[in-house]
Order: structure tokens, then sequence, then C-alpha cells
């Protein structure tokens, strides 16, 4: 596997003085369009992400919420292929030679294509993790071993209802990263994550025990405030996507402002992790 | 191999956020446990008996077949409470929900069939409900709206995709990824992650067993061939899995809409591959890239790209053959059943019913068809109506219509 998600986190515990935690901002490739989304990219990075997280557009999202339901939309009705997304990865890795990029992807659109080759043309493109949303630990192996053959790390996720066997279990599966959710449901900035109090931090600590990758919270992070919970939780990083993508649908049409309001949404959400 | 849990050949699975899959271990683990609970399987029989009409009647066509010496028999469940097989397993998943202690139902319909079944036995086990339905079948299906809403379900409509079924499937299991602690989604067919094929099959199962006695007190014989119609495919899965071992013929019947060579079908077993949608491995209507293409058909209720897995299966063994009727020989079946028995069939049964005519003129002399009834068409008067307004060509019933 690339390392890259190692070296990050590493390096952002590592900063002399004063450590932090990764802010990862999510949005959907091809969102509004081919270019725009390119040009969208640049502008997340430039404005500081730690690392992207980024969704290859699906017709049936049933783990997302109406804001990246309609972000889908418009990336497919503006003609986003699985192979014009893997195109905008890659112009983004060879930009950003160390950036980790992780895909979140649908099952459907790995076994319509073959799980060896939707995994190998991830890892051509400089992809280096791939969470696949509507496959659970107990279904996983076949997806595992793709990714593991082509070097892409498989990410898996932990709901506010693991027990003790499903932490154990995530942390021996997930490599790169483990998204723990901030709550239950399905994506969405309209509710707020959990109040991240003692259990969550023993969850996290507890995965961390079981030999788990870097542990990223997502789901109900829209504020500044969000990322901090999530980080005094033990948490190293936060991801934010309906919120990011929310910037995306309120500025569609005028590219400019929609890129300088990104700018400043990363700029902010990453001050605080 | 893809698929490790609920698996018919490589089909089925369990493809779900991991959020909801310990809610479906929960299930398939409570299922288990009532279906072997004589208590359980007692209530839901007392309750199948007595406020569903069960048993229902398999009635021999005086009319219809005569002339080709053929015997078409058709599996009355139109004449079950509520209008529809689909009774049989919303009464059992219900009975399940509160055996799990939920308080709360959910579920997406597409005809609305489902979502009455759903309805009536939320009102009398007491579960609050509330049904999601694409704006599109709301539209075409307003009876059973109303019916829903007056049992005391909540009607969601789903504006996003196709807003059909798929799409009201897909708005069910987003509520349930929040709201599993509480509540049971009561899917309606065969389709689904599993355990919902196998709790679907098995509630629904009465269908055949029935049959295959009454046709054998009947005939002394199994029929030769058995017709279901195959939107999801619960009716036909419950018609044939009594059937499955037996040395008879299985047809399923899938909506061709404007034609097979048309883009606008639901045929998901002729024209679809296998994939991965709403949580298992089955036929899928797809594009190239896997995205999951909108389905067509006049009958709301076979309006739906995917399929039960277990139909996957039995297509690819070749134990079941799986065929396409259009809209207008669905259209032109339904005004037959109603000319020539006096039965008003519902427009997803009545595909079943158009491919048997076909089959009828090349069936030897006293061949037995048996033919699954699924539902009765009241709700689907305006949609016909209007339909035959269009389609000048199409003259049934002598013109009169």
């Amino acid at each position: 596997m690339s390392g890259r998600y190692e070296k990050t986190f590493g390096r952002l515990k590592g900063r002399e003085g004063r450590p932090r935690g990764a802010f990862i901002p999510f949005v959907t490739l091809g969102d509004p369009n081919h270019e725009e989304s390119g040009a969208i990219l640049e502008t997340l990075v430039e404005a500081g992400a730690d690392a992207l997280e980024l969704g290859i557009p699906f017709s049936d999202p049933v783990a997302d919420g109406p804001v990246i339901q309609t972000a889908s939309n418009r990336a497919l009705d503006a003609g986003a292929t699985p192979a014009s997304c893997m195109a905008l990865v890659k112009r983004t890795r060879a930009a950003h030679p160390d950036i980790p990029i992780g895909l979140l992807v649908y099952a459907n659109l790995v076994v319509s294509r073959g799980l060896d080759a939707f995994y190998g043309m991830a890892a051509e493109a400089g992809v280096d993790s791939v969470l696949v949303a509507d496959v659970p630990v107990m279904s996983s192996r076949p997806f595992v071993d793709a990714a593991l053959r082509a070097g892409v790390a498989p990410v898996f996720i932990v709901p506010p209802n693991a027990d003790e066997q499903k932490l154990r279990q995530v942390a021996a599966l997930s490599k790169g990263y483990t998204y723990y959710l901030g709550r239950n449901g399905v994506t969405g900035a309209e509710r707020e994550m959990d109040e991240f109090g003692a259990d969550a931090a023993s969850r996290i600590a507890l995965l961390k025990e079981a030999g788990s990758p870097p542990v990223v919270v997502g789901f109900g992070i829209s504020k500044p405030e969000h990322v901090r919970a999530a980080i005094r939780a033990g948490a190293d990083g936060a991801i934010a996507g309906s919120a990011t993508v929310k910037i995306i649908a309120e500025h569609l049409g005028d590219p400019r402002s929609c890129r300088e309001a990104l700018r400043r949404f990363v700029t902010e959400m990453s001050k605080a992790s | 191999m893809l698929v490790n849990l609920g698996a018919f050949g490589e089909y089925g699975g369990m493809f779900v956020p991991e959020i909801l899959a310990p809610t479906l271990l929960d299930l398939e683990r409570a299922f288990e446990d009532a279906r072997n609970d004589a208590s359980f399987t007692a209530e839901l029989d007392g309750l199948l008996h007595d406020y569903a009409g069960r048993e229902t009647p398999l009635y021999r066509c005086l009319n219809i077949g005569k002339a080709s010496g053929v015997a078409i028999y058709l599996k009355r469940e139109d004449l079950l409470h509520g209008g529809a097989h689909k009774t049989n397993q919303a009464l059992g998943q219900a009975l399940l929900a509160k055996r799990m202690g939920k308080t709360r139902l959910i579920a997406e319909t597409g005809a609305g069939q489902h979502g009455v079944a759903v309805a009536m036995a939320g009102a009398l086990l007491k579960l609050k409900t509330r049904v999601y339905m694409g704006s599109k079948d709301i539209a075409r299906q307003a009876p059973n709206v109303f019916r829903m809403r007056l049992m005391g379900a909540e009607v969601t409509p789903v504006d996003t995709g196709s807003c059909s079924l798929k799409d009201a499937i897909n708005e069910a299991l987003r509520d349930w990824a929040e709201s599993a602690d509480t509540t049971h989604y009561l899917l309606g067919t065969a389709a689904g992650p599993h355990p919902f094929p196998t709790i679907v099959r098995e509630f629904q199962r009465v269908i055949g067993r029935e049959a295959k006695r009454q046709i054998l007190e009947a005939e002394g014989r199994l029929p030769d061939t058995v017709f279901a119609c195959v939107g999801g495919g619960s009716n036909a899965i419950g018609i044939f899995a009594d059937f499955i071992d037996e040395p008879v013929r299985l047809v399923g019947v899938e909506p061709a809409g404007h034609g097979l060579h048309t883009e606008k079908h639901g045929a998901t077993l002729e024209k679809g591959r296998p994939g991965i949608l709403h949580g298992s491995y089955s036929y899928v209507l797809q594009d190239d890239n896997g995205q999951i293409k909108e389905s067509h058909s006049l009958s709301a209720g076979l309006d739906y790209p995917g399929v039960g897995a277990q139909h996957s299966h039995l297509r690819d063994t070749g134990r079941a053959s799986y065929v396409g009727i259009t809209d207008d020989e669905a259209v032109e079946a339904f005004c037959l059943l109603s000319r020539e028995e006096g039965i008003i069939p519902a427009l997803e049964s009545a595909h079943a019913l158009a491919q048997a005519m076909k089959e009828i003129k090349e069936a030897a002399k006293g061949s037995i068809f048996l033919i699954n009834l699924s539902g009765r068409g009241d709700k689907d008067l305006d949609q016909v109506m209007s339909y035959l307004k269009n389609r000048k060509g199409l003259r049934p019933n002598g013109g009169q219509l």
C-alpha cells in the first residue's frame, strides 16, 4: 500500500509543539461538472485539506442523505462515469504526489466492472483507499482481497451500534484509516454528530488498542466545534461531506465564489483539527 | 464467490451499510426462532384464517380455456383481505416485529398493495406505520394511497430518482439506518438483503402449499405449468416454492412494457445482468458502468429494475423460465378475464394470465395451467381507462370500452 495515510497522520501528530488531527473534506467527483470538479479538488488541497475523500456518483446512494444524493445526480447528469472520475483523481494525484486520496463508492460500481478491474483502475489513478458504503464487514472478504491485491487500502466503518467484536473486526480489517460514524443514519449536515463523551473516547481507545489505523470521524460534521470534539475524543481526524458539498450546491453557476467559500470552510475546519 | 450469507446459488447476500448489518442478523435470528415456535405459527395461521380469509379458493375458469381443452386454474389471492397476496407476509412480518419488541413499521410500496397490507397490519397490531411511495406511483394509485391513510398509516412521497418503487426502497433503507432500534422495515418483496428473500418466501409459501393440495384434490395430479408475474418476485416465489421439487414447469412473467426491444420495460431477468441493488446480488437493469436503470411498466407493482435473488438462481439453473408480456398484452388479458369470467385482475396478475393465454395455443388437450391471480384490479381501473383512451389500436371487449 501507498503509505500516504501513515505518513500524513504521522507528520500531523509529530508536529513540534502542536500535534493536530487531519481535516478531510468529501466531495462527489464530477460535481457540478467535470472541469469545475477538477478545480474544486485543487482548491481543497490548496486551502489545506490534509487528505481527500471522494465519491464516485451512483444512481442509488442508500447511505446518503439529500445533499449528497443531489450532488450525485448533478454529476451523473453532467456525464460523470467511473472512468471520468478516475481521470480527475489522476490529475489531482499528479499535482499532489503526497496527499492521501480515499474513494467512497457503492458496491455495484465495483461489481459491475469486476472487483480486480475496479481496484486496479483505482490504484492506477493514484487512489490510496476505498470504502464501499454498502459492503459491511461480514460480506467484505472478496472486496478486501481484491483491494489488497491491487495495493489499495480497504476502509471500514464503525457505527455507533458496534459491539466489541465489531470494533475488533474493523480494527483488524481496515487499512489506511478507520471511518468512525459520528452518529447513526445517513450522511447529512442537518443532524449534528452525537455528543462525543467518555463513551466515544473509550471506543476509539479500544479500536486503537486492537490495532486500528488512525480513526477518522464522519457523519454530522459541519462546524469547527465538531472537529474539535472528535479530536478531543481521541480521533485522528474528521471528515465533512454534506457540509462541503452544500457549499457547491449553494454556488451553482458561480464557480469563483464557490471556490472562495470552499477555501474559507476548509481553512476554518483545518484550524479546529 | 461474492455471496457468503443467504445464498441462492451465487446470488443473494447482505450488502448494506455497516449500521444495518446487526439489525439484519437480529432479524434472521428472530425469524428462525419464530418459525420454530408453535405459538407464533398458530397466531399467524389464526390471523390468516379469521382476519384475512385464508384459505383462498382455487377456481377453475368456466369459460377461458374451454375451447382448447386446457384447464385454467386461478389461485384466488385477489380474494384475500386487502386484495392481494401481500397480506400473507405483511401479517407474518408485523407479528415478527412485535415479537422483536419494535413499535414502528416502515415499508415501501409500488402499486400500493404492499403499503395497504402493511397499513392493515399496523392498524391491527397497533404499530405506528409509515409507507414510502414514489410520487409517480402516488399519482397512478390514488385509491390505495387513500386506503393506507384511512387505516392510519402515514404515506411519505419519494421524489428522488425515478420516483417509483426503487426509490421508495432507498428511502425506507435510509430511514431504517437511523431508526432500527424501534423500527422494523417490512420489506414487501422477495428482493433485498438476507434474510428478506427467505422470510418473504416462507410467509408467501402458503400460496403454493394450498394450491398444490387443492389441485391434487380437484384433478388428482399436479399442474403442467405454474404461471406468476414477477416484479420483485414475492407472489411468484410463494406459488413456486412447493413446486420447485416437482415435475412442474414454472414460468415467471416480467413486464415487457413497450417491448423488450425498447428501453421501456422492467424485464430484469431477461435484459439485466447480475449486480448489487438494495442489498443483494441478483439480476439488475443497469448500464455499462453499473448505474441502475429506470424500469417501466404500466403496472406499478412490476415496475422495478431488480428481482429476488432466488429467481436469479432459478433462471440460471433453468428450473424456471422467465418471459415478458407487454403493457398492451397485459391490458388485453385484464379485459379478457373481466369479460369472460367476471373477475377483474390486478394489472400485475394480468401479465401471468396473458402468458398462459399465449401458451394455451400450443398446449396439449387436457393440460392443466395454474395461474397465481395475485391481486384484484379495482386499483387499476383509472389507469386502464386512460390507457385504452390513448391506445386506439387496442379494441378489447368488442371495442365498447
